[in-house]
C-alpha cells in the first residue's frame, strides 16, 4: 500500500517488475536507471548472486514531480525469478501498488511464464491482495530474438497464454536495447497513480 | 495512514529519546520499506531510501526465518561494525525503527532507549 505522508507531503509507491528467471526484471530497471540518472538520487541497490542472478531484490527510487502538492517518489523493485526463491520472492511484495509482469517470449519459456503468474496470485492472495484488482502491466520481452534463429511465440498466443482474463495493458519489449521500456514503466505509473488517486484527498 | 498529528508526536519521541541520546540516525518505517521518519544528528549523509528498503528485506527475512525454526520472532536483531552498528526493533506488526549508533554508546542503553520509544510511538498509534 502506497505510503502516503501528510506532514512532510511525500508519497512513496512500490511497483514490483515479477516474471520468470532470466526473464529480463534487472535488465528492465538498468536501462531506467541510465535512461533517467539526473532524477534518480540515489545508486540502484542489487542484491545478487557471484553469478550475477539477482538473490533478493533490486532497488531503484526516482521522483516523478509532484501531484496535488505531494512529492511522488516511485520504488522500482525486481524480485528473484529462479523457482527455488519463492519465499524472498514473497517479501519483496509486501506493501506492492502495482505490477510489470516481464514474461519471456521464448517458446521454451512458455510453461515458465505461466507458473510464474500462476504463483503470482498465490504469492499476492498471502497478502490478501487479489491481481485481478491490481494495476498491472504485462511486458513480453526478447522481442528482438525474432530475427534470430531462436524460436519466439507470438504475441497473440502470450495474450492467450497469460492475459486472456487478466486483460492488462501489454508491451512487446527487447529490455536490453531498451525497446518499450520506458512505455511500459509510464503505463504501470500512470495506472498505479491511478488506483491510489481516492486516497490522496 | 498516519495523520499530523501522530507524526509530529513520533518526530519528538525519536528526537527526545533517541537523538538527544546520542545515536547517529534513527528511521522509522513501514515493513514495506518505506521510511515514515528520518532523524539524524546532522554529522554524517545516509542513503535513508536504500536502507530502509534493505533494512524491510533484512528484517523480514530474518523473521521468515524465525518462523522456519518455530520461533514466532527473534528479538533482537542487531549489526555491530567497528565504527557503527545498527538494530532492528519491531514497532508493531507494520512498523519497525531502524537505530544507528556509534562506538560511544552501548549496546545496553540503546535496547533501554528504544523500548521506551517503542512504547510511546505504540501508545501515539494508538490515539488515533
Amino acid at each position: 500500500m502506497a505510503l502516503i505522508n501528510v506532514k512532510t507531503k511525500e508519497v512513496q509507491i512500490k511497483i514490483v517488475y515479477y516474471g520468470p528467471g532470466r526473464g529480463g526484471k534487472t535488465t528492465n530497471l538498468e536501462y531506467i536507471n541510465e535512461k533517467y540518472r539526473d532524477q534518480i538520487k540515489t545508486e540502484m541497490v542489487s542484491l545478487k548472486t557471484q553469478d550475477d542472478r539477482t538473490l533478493f531484490f533490486d532497488f531503484l527510487p526516482f521522483d516523478v514531480g509532484q501531484i496535488k502538492g505531494f512529492d511522488i517518489t516511485i520504488q522500482l523493485y525486481t524480485v528473484p525469478g529462479q523457482v527455488k526463491y519463492n519465499a524472498t520472492r514473497r517479501l519483496v511484495l509486501r506493501g506492492v501498488d502495482g505490477i510489470v509482469f516481464v514474461a519471456d517470449v521464448q517458446k521454451e519459456q512458455r510453461k515458465k511464464n505461466i507458473d510464474s503468474l500462476n504463483q503470482l496470485y498465490e504469492n499476492l492472495e498471502t497478502y490478501n491482495l487479489d491481481l485481478f484488482n491490481m494495476p498491472v502491466v504485462m511486458q513480453y520481452n526478447k522481442i528482438d530474438l525474432k530475427r534470430s534463429d531462436i524460436p519466439i511465440l507470438s504475441s497473440k498466443t502470450m495474450q492467450k497464454d497469460l492475459n486472456s482474463l487478466l486483460q492488462a495493458p501489454a508491451f512487446e519489449a527487447s529490455a536490453l536495447k531498451g525497446g518499450n521500456v520506458i512505455p511500459t514503466l509510464k503505463k504501470s505509473i500512470s495506472m498505479t497513480l491511478a488506483s491510489i488517486q481516492d486516497q490522496l484527498f | 495512514m498516519f495523520n499530523e498529528n501522530q507524526l509530529n508526536a513520533i518526530d519528538t519521541v525519536i528526537n527526545d529519546n533517541l537523538i538527544e541520546a546520542g545515536l547517529d540516525n534513527v528511521i522509522f518505517m513501514d515493513m514495506a520499506g518505506n521510511a515514515i521518519a528520518k532523524h539524524d544528528n546532522g554529522k554524517n549523509r545516509l542513503d535513508s531510501i536504500a536502507l530502509a528498503a534493505l533494512a524491510a528485506g533484512n528484517f523480514a527475512a530474518v523473521d521468515a526465518m524465525a518462523k522456519l525454526v518455530g520461533e514466532s520472532e527473534f528479538s533482537l536483531l542487531f549489526h555491530k561494525g567497528e565504527k557503527l552498528s545498527i538494530h532492528f526493533s519491531k514497532v508493531d506488526d507494520e512498523t519497525l525503527l531502524i537505530s544507528m549508533f556509534n562506538k560511544e554508546i552501548s549496546l545496553g542503553l540503546v535496547r533501554l532507549k528504544v523500548a521506551e520509544t517503542i512504547k510511546q510511538i505504540n501508545t501515539i498509534l494508538a490515539s488515533d
